[in-house]
């Protein structure tokens, strides 16, 4: 086998290779060529972003907020039961997926550390958030709406929490494993129980970061889409029973942007707006609070 | 008294520690769970298609014959064209923002960046559909036709919608996850070596030609293998500007569909059974594919962070 070269031996030879001004120039045209790429990526964001505001904004009124849709053609419609359902399931789906992500990621940060169970559970957890939503949905619809024989609200919120249950496990054991070691032995020296001393001394630690992580999982499934085409499905209706098809504003954006209805495209611009804003809200309150954080620390 | 309150103790930290057991075994459950389910549903077409299933372009809800091919064809074209703009483009942005801005140009362009992940997808397809496929048609297509049209990829109407245009959409889509890996892998390079380098006389591109890239070159590999899990299972982005039909095209212009866009048009309308179950098992497809892909990633990134910790 012949010796790997060193990296000064790969380094010479690539600075030997050509005479000085036209590795300034190549350095050049590659610092040019970065350059347009990141800009070409927040162009991107400004784009998009600057479309659904345009876009949306004539739509939100009043009625947008608190009105039933009405067929098309007709004025005053709203989209105030999808705005409901759409809260109505993000809450369920945290209420499910936040305290089940949660214990899951205590067990592999506190008790389950350097396991081969944990190791496994971790990379089973991994692939997990990989999984695409859309077979979430279709796993849901199998598991819930197929024997229940109507979409529902419930299996809506439940592939939500499927969605989230992940991505709470993997951010709460990043965030507990972060608390320094001294803060569990000092409390353990007292006579503190372990449960108590992670829910009085490394929860209290972590709260930031955790609370990052709760807002990153929610600003995720509430944008989600693809889930709900088949468990949720959506309704023109106001919120009966969860036992029903449930309206929901992603689902609606969907449906109502396929329509060749101009005020129904328009109001799919303003869910969109909706949707993005608060999106985009929850992520980058998420990141100041982890920022406050690491300020507060230095 | 004291011994009382040791074993009251004791057991309140094992019932604790329990219940967090019970709740991390949720997930490889939870896992099992999808793979039995998708299996179960997909019985009725895998006993009618078997392996001919995924060899046959044939999508006939009337007939009763269904065939993966085409589905399965656009996602591997659409994530294909993802790859090959999202690869280079994630690979210079992050070189951008570790060698080449300061810190405070470097957070702003790093955080916009990130925050084309944080967009949902359905609002990519708003974008795509009503904005970026006409924008493609009017201008980008006829230049590829002036330019390249002598090739089969890019002849055909040029329509805005289709698979080319999907692809691009799911590069945007990829692109922070490609970018922000590839940056922490940067990152990890020794500050030592590269300055031995500048030290040296080399310029930018030169250290990183010479010492980031090889240093970092399996970690730009497993933030390729994230990109890539991303993009085969994205749904809605694709489902508004792919077109939805099940036809294969030498054509990038030409419209066709992808598993995740099948499924999203299709279930609730599947009403018979075995149409269902064909769905189910398109489903199935992707179920594997991505996480074979998936635990491809992270077995490589997890070979990386050993090696670099030892």
């Amino acid at each position: 086998m012949e010796p790997q070269p060193t990296n000064v031996e790969r380094l010479t030879k690539v600075m030997e290779l050509q005479p000085l001004g036209k590795r300034h120039l190549f350095n050049n045209i590659v610092k040019v060529v970065s350059s347009l790429g990141a800009a070409l990526g927040l162009a991107a964001l400004l784009w998009i972003l600057f479309t659904v505001i345009h876009k949306g904004v004539g739509a939100l009124n009043w009625n947008f907020f608190t009105a039933l849709p009405t067929p098309p053609g007709i004025e005053g419609g709203g989209l105030g039961s999808a705005i409901l359902g759409t809260l109505i399931m993000t809450a369920l789906a945290a209420v499910i997926g936040i305290p089940l992500g949660m214990l899951a990621g205590i067990y592999l940060a506190e008790f389950g550390r350097g396991t081969k169970v944990a190791t496994a559970v971790r990379f089973v957890t991994n692939i997990l958030i990989g999984v695409p939503s859309i077979i979430i949905g279709v796993f849901v619809y199998t598991l819930v709406v197929a024997p229940s024989h109507t979409f529902s609200g419930y299996a809506g919120a439940i592939a939500l929490a499927v969605i989230m249950l992940p991505v709470v496990v993997r951010t709460t054991e990043d965030m507990l494993s972060l608390v320094p070691n001294a803060l569990r032995e000092a409390g353990l020296a007292l006579g503190t129980p372990h449960w108590r001393v992670i829910l009085n001394i490394v929860f209290r630690a972590a709260r930031n970061g955790l609370l990052t992580g709760v807002l990153l999982a929610v600003a995720r499934v509430s944008g989600e889409t693809a889930p709900l085409l088949f468990t949720a499905l959506n309704s023109n209706y106001w919120l009966h029973s969860l036992h029903e098809p449930l309206a929901n504003l992603t689902v609606t954006i969907f449906s109502f942007a396929m329509s060749p209805y101009a005020d129904w495209k328009s109001m799919a611009w303003g869910a969109s707006l909706l949707i993005t804003a608060s999106v985009l809200v929850l992520t980058i309150i998420a990141r100041l609070v982890v920022r406050g954080r690491s300020k507060a620390r230095s | 008294m004291k011994s009382t309150r040791k074993t009251a103790r004791r057991k309140g930290d094992s019932t604790f520690k329990g219940i967090t057991f019970a709740a991390a075994l949720a997930i490889p459950l939870l896992m099992a769970g999808i793979l039995v389910e998708l299996i179960r549903n997909s019985r009725l077409s895998l006993a009618e298609f078997g392996l001919g299933f995924l060899t046959s372009n044939v999508w006939n809800p009337v007939s009763g014959q269904f065939g993966a091919l085409s589905s399965v064809f656009g996602t591997a074209m659409s994530t294909a064209i993802a790859m090959v703009i999202a690869v280079p483009l994630g690979l210079v942005i992050a070189l951008f923002l570790v060698e080449l801005a300061s810190p405070r140009v470097s957070a702003f362009f790093g955080t916009a960046i990130e925050l084309l992940a944080a967009i949902p997808s359905i609002i990519y397809g708003m974008w795509g559909l009503f904005i970026f496929a006409p924008f493609m048609a009017n201008y980008v297509q006829p230049l590829f036709q002036k330019t390249l049209g002598f090739l089969p990829l890019f002849q055909g109407p040029p329509l805005g919608i289709g698979i080319l245009t999907a692809g691009i959409i799911l590069a945007f889509m990829i692109l922070p996850y490609i970018s922000s890996v590839t940056r922490d892998v940067f990152g990890m390079v020794p500050v030592v070596v590269k300055e031995a380098a500048y030290g040296i006389g080399a310029t930018n591109w030169e250290v990183t030609r010479g010492v980031t890239l090889p240093y970092s070159l399996r970690g730009i590999v497993g933030a390729g293998f994230l990109g890539l899990g991303r993009a085969l299972g994205e749904t809605m982005a694709v489902t508004f500007v792919i077109g939805n039909n099940h036809h294969i095209s030498a054509s990038l212009f030409a419209s066709g569909n992808s598993i995740a866009s099948t499924l999203a048009n299709e279930f609730t309308e599947a009403s018979e059974p075995l149409y269902l179950s064909s769905l189910v098992e398109l489903g199935l497809v992707l179920f594997l594919i991505t996480v074979i892909f998936q635990a491809a990633a992270q077995g490589w990134l997890w070979s990386i962070r050993k090696k670099l910790a030892t």
